[in-house]
């Protein structure tokens, strides 16, 4: 299949703006006409139902979770960007743009970049109007702190809860218009697959988690709005609940699935501390303002914070510093968790041997505990918390963890899949970021997706089709896929065998830590496909899950969402091998630099990777979209 | 570490539910409550017994999601939310008793879950700035100084848990309210609907059954965010000051 981008013409700057422009329009008094449905209210679902919704359109929306504010984007912590300019420190759309491309090792659209880098100053404008405190100077006007893989300070926060405090200003419009009845809120409903009639999608199918209760659903267009797949590892900074059930749904319906492999290792979360461990916890990347990663120069096997200060200066390696001087401890994202895992390996570790200090001990001398109490407070006494350490006393231990996903359904420049009528927003679709995502852009991008794009390009479908092209549920393919469902939901419950859910989802996540985490080779992937596929085959023939369907429960929750995610890790590893290629966070063994750095290939390798679902046991084929580059050039990455 | 847990479990709303005793064995002081929970539920399948429910998400103390009542206070012994709450806060051989959130507001779903949606009407009342998407003014256009940000930032960091009517002895939502009654109220963007928003969320917070403040303080001392009851003193102005003028501002677009 031809893949169309649909990436308007004209230089870089005009695009959006001319596509807007080109984009059909919806008359007003129709827009009441139209039903959407908007899977996941996240900043991106809750942003596009709300915009949606005053706008016109008849909006319904479902969560998993027992209200809209509990979507996972509430965990983030550190920021989020915007070409604000407003420390006058030589910011500008083209370099927001410009850095994010760079930082994504060359593996997006320019298109979709510059215009996530152009909107991003309406995000923080929209927010403030809602009323979201972002943390303030003295005068009264914003304040911004500086992130990862740039060198102007260009992030808005409110404190560390800035995830927070955007959803709940989303959540608050959602709200807003909830109260209008201009949204229908499904709370407690998982999507469990998208109705698809002659190409087109037509609505959805849903389980009622308390009652147990499969319902269809049915609008002129579906938005998919249902966040990243890092919980294929099992462990990761994700929410237990995060579930790749709504993409691989519409996968297997025939939406493209872009750049799986491409996943974030971030550099800075707590430890493992043992086997019962159920998720890892971040610690913000901003904490790489202040704080110095090192490690010892000679390995001291089990070296502790509290002993960290009798360790002399000349026997310390500040290694990002060391090797990155220009950009120091705020090199991206995957540069750090690669050199942490580097120092590891050399056997330099401290603590359990899997982890890097970060310490705060020259931030406090220079600004004072207190200052960086109002800075770092809350993480501070959430680092107290779970470690039982205080980090005031001796350095963080920290070492990566999942963190986010690149890759997701592939979209076109309008955000549709390859589903017409269906849409991809924010992480579960695969655009912006190309091969590793910069540091507080994900809240960018979600929301520019949901409240800058989405309504404008959705208007251009709908008024293509016209409100008349609508299927009802009492149409045979809502029929069919409501007894897909409810078939797959006995099947799990009928199996009765010896092993539990989280037993097979811990060995799936070991795989994909062990053999396509931070560095992959090609004799480990094909090995992991194998356990992978062994383990499908056991998964359908050995799990327990305990209760009945008509009832709340949450092994039968955690079930279908696993056995997705198994098919899932399969197609990672698959992807994972094709681009034999390093990029961003995508580190293959054989592609590297004589410094150790990612050595991408951009004759075989600049291209997006689209699979396309071929049935049951059929091996995927992998689509190619070229990446163009008309205004940057294409370079070895460079933080030195 | 060994613990006993009296952990409450009930079928569902309709049903009556009682206390169950489980020995745990397997527990270690660096896991998390939830973690604990986990193992136990493991222990439970493999029994072919029916894991305990409980809601939880994040697990990182900011999803408001898990609901435990833990040897009677809301989140267990410390000031924090019950995923945030290690075993290392626990004796060896301790008992622990589990059981939901008890208020009318909050129905039992299952063992452990509760039906908070009483919260989301709340804030469907009133709990935003009535802004649509597009044509605001640039964002540092709004001045707004450092305390005052600050002071609407203590009260926005709500996550809407419902330990504040857990803890509550009338079961009264008066804290979760008033956090975003004051956030807006001291911001100025929300300024404009103050009135008629603290008129609609308390009638609202009434009708959904949530019981009146008698000033224990017993919701702050258990938040897990340490929102400040200062914020139902600001409510209650804000109560008084609307309903003293909102006859004016229903009638004639006040003064």
């Amino acid at each position: 299949m031809k893949l169309d981008s649909k990436i308007p013409e004209g230089p870089l700057a005009e695009k959006w703006t001319k596509h807007k422009f080109n984009l059909k329009l919806v008359n007003p008094a129709n827009k009441r006409k139209y039903d959407v449905i908007v899977v996941g209210t996240g900043l991106a679902g809750a942003s596009a139902a709300a915009s949606l919704a005053e706008l016109g359109y008849n909006v319904k929306a479902f969560c998993f979770q027992d209200s809209p504010r509990r979507a996972h984007s509430i965990a983030a912590q550190g920021g989020v960007n915007a070409a604000k300019n407003y420390q006058n420190d030589g910011d500008s759309v083209y370099r927001l743009f410009y850095d994010t491309i760079k930082g994504g090792d060359y593996r997006a659209r320019e298109g979709n970049v510059y215009r996530l880098a152009e909107v991003s100053v309406n995000i923080i404008d929209q927010c403030v109007a809602q009323g979201v405190p972002f943390a303030r100077e003295y005068g009264g006007l914003l304040a911004n702190r500086s992130f990862g893989g740039a060198q102007v300070s260009r992030t808005f926060y409110a404190r560390g809860q800035t995830g927070q405090q955007l959803l709940l200003g989303a959540y608050s419009a959602l709200n807003r218009q909830i109260a209008n009845g201009k949204v229908k809120m499904y709370t407690r409903s998982e999507m469990l697959d998208v109705v698809v009639v002659d190409g087109k999608a037509r609505g959805i199918i849903t389980r009622d988690l308390i009652t147990g209760k499969v319902d269809s659903h049915s609008a002129h267009i579906v938005l998919l709005c249902t966040g990243g797949y890092s919980n294929v590892f099992f462990l990761s900074t994700s929410a237990k609940g995060c579930n790749a059930t709504a993409i691989w749904r519409a996968h297997k319906k025939g939406a493209f699935f872009g750049n799986p492999c491409f996943t974030q290792i971030h550099p800075t979360c707590i430890p493992v501390s043992g086997d019962h461990q159920s998720k890892l916890t971040l610690m913000s990347e901003s904490l790489r303002n202040d704080g110095r990663v090192w490690v010892p120069k000679k390995a001291m096997p089990g070296l502790k914070s509290k002993d960290a200060a009798n360790i002399p200066e000349a026997d310390r390696d500040y290694f990002l510093e060391r090797k990155y001087p220009a950009f120091g401890n705020l090199v991206p994202r995957d540069v750090a968790s690669r050199n942490a895992k580097q120092m590891c390996d050399e056997g330099r570790g401290v603590g359990s041997g899997l982890a890097v200090f970060l310490d705060f001990t020259d931030a406090i001398k220079r600004l004072g505990e207190d200052n960086i109490r109002a800075k770092y407070g809350n993480l501070f006494d959430m680092y107290a918390q779970i470690t039982g350490e205080n980090p005031y006393k001796g350095p963080m231990m920290i070492y990566p963890a999942v963190h986010y996903t690149m890759g997701g359904l592939w979209v076109d420049y309008n955000l549709q899949t390859t589903i017409p009528g269906l849409y991809a927003l924010g992480e579960c679709n695969f655009s912006d970021h190309g091969a590793n995502r910069l540091g507080a852009s994900a809240l960018m991008q979600g929301l520019a997706d949901g409240y800058f794009v989405i309504p404008y390009t959705v208007g251009d479908y709908l008024a293509t089709i016209g409100w008349t092209d609508k299927i009802e549920t009492d149409h045979p393919a809502f029929k069919e896929a409501m007894d897909g469902v409810n078939e797959r939901v006995n099947k799990l419950l009928s199996i009765k065998g010896k092993k539990t859910v989280d037993e097979f989802h811990r060995e799936l996540g070991l795989t994909m830590w062990e053999y396509c985490g931070m560095a992959r080779n090609e004799a480990g992937l094909k090995k992991a496909k194998k356990i992978i596929q062994d383990l499908k085959a056991e998964f359908w023939t050995n799990v327990n899950v305990i209760g009945t369907s008509n009832e709340l429960n949450q092994e039968l929750e955690k079930a279908g969402r696993v056995a997705d995610f198994i098919e899932l890790g399969e197609l990672m590893v698959d992807d994972a091998l094709a681009r034999s290629e390093s990029c961003g966070g995508h580190f293959r063994e054989e592609s590297q630099t004589p410094e150790g750095e990612a050595l991408r290939n951009d004759d075989l390798f600049a291209f997006a990777s689209a699979w396309e679902y071929k049935g049951d046991g059929q091996p995927e084929v992998l689509n190619k979209e070229e990446l163009k580059f008309e205004n940057v050039k294409l370079t070895q990455r460079s933080y030195k | 570490m060994k613990i006993t847990l009296k952990i409450w479990r009930q079928k569902n709303k309709e049903s009556k539910g009682g206390f169950k005793t489980y020995d745990h064995s397997h527990v270690s002081p660096d896991m998390s409550f939830l973690e604990m929970l986990d193992v136990l539920n493991t222990e439970l399948i493999k029994k072919n017994e029916e894991p305990v429910h409980f809601d939880h998400d994040c697990r990182e103390g900011i999803c408001g999601m898990c609901s435990l009542y833990i040897n009677g206070r809301p989140h267990g012994p410390l000031q924090t939310t019950a995923c945030q709450l290690h075993m290392r806060s626990f004796k060896d051989g301790e008992t622990i008793t589990i059981e939901p959130w008890r208020a009318n507001a909050f129905p039992v779903i299952k063992d452990l879950v509760v039906d908070r949606t009483s919260f989301e009407r709340i804030q469907q009342a009133g709990g935003y700035v009535s802004v649509n998407t597009g044509g605001v003014p640039d964002a540092n256009a709004i001045p707004i100084s450092k305390k005052i940000a600050d002071e609407a930032m203590d009260a926005a960091a709500c996550i809407g848990c419902g330990a504040c009517v857990a803890a509550c002895k009338n079961a009264s939502a008066m804290l979760f309210v008033s956090a975003k009654v004051s956030q807006f109220a001291l911001l100025p963007q929300g300024k404009p609907e103050r009135q008629e928003r603290v008129e609609k969320m308390v009638a609202q917070m009434d009708a959904e059954g949530f019981g009146a403040c008698t000033n224990t303080g017993a919701c702050e001392a258990e938040c897990p965010k340490g929102i400040s009851i200062t914020n139902i003193a600001r409510m209650n102005r804000e109560y008084f000051a609307a309903s003293i003028s909102s006859y004016e501002v229903q009638t004639k677009g006040g003064d």
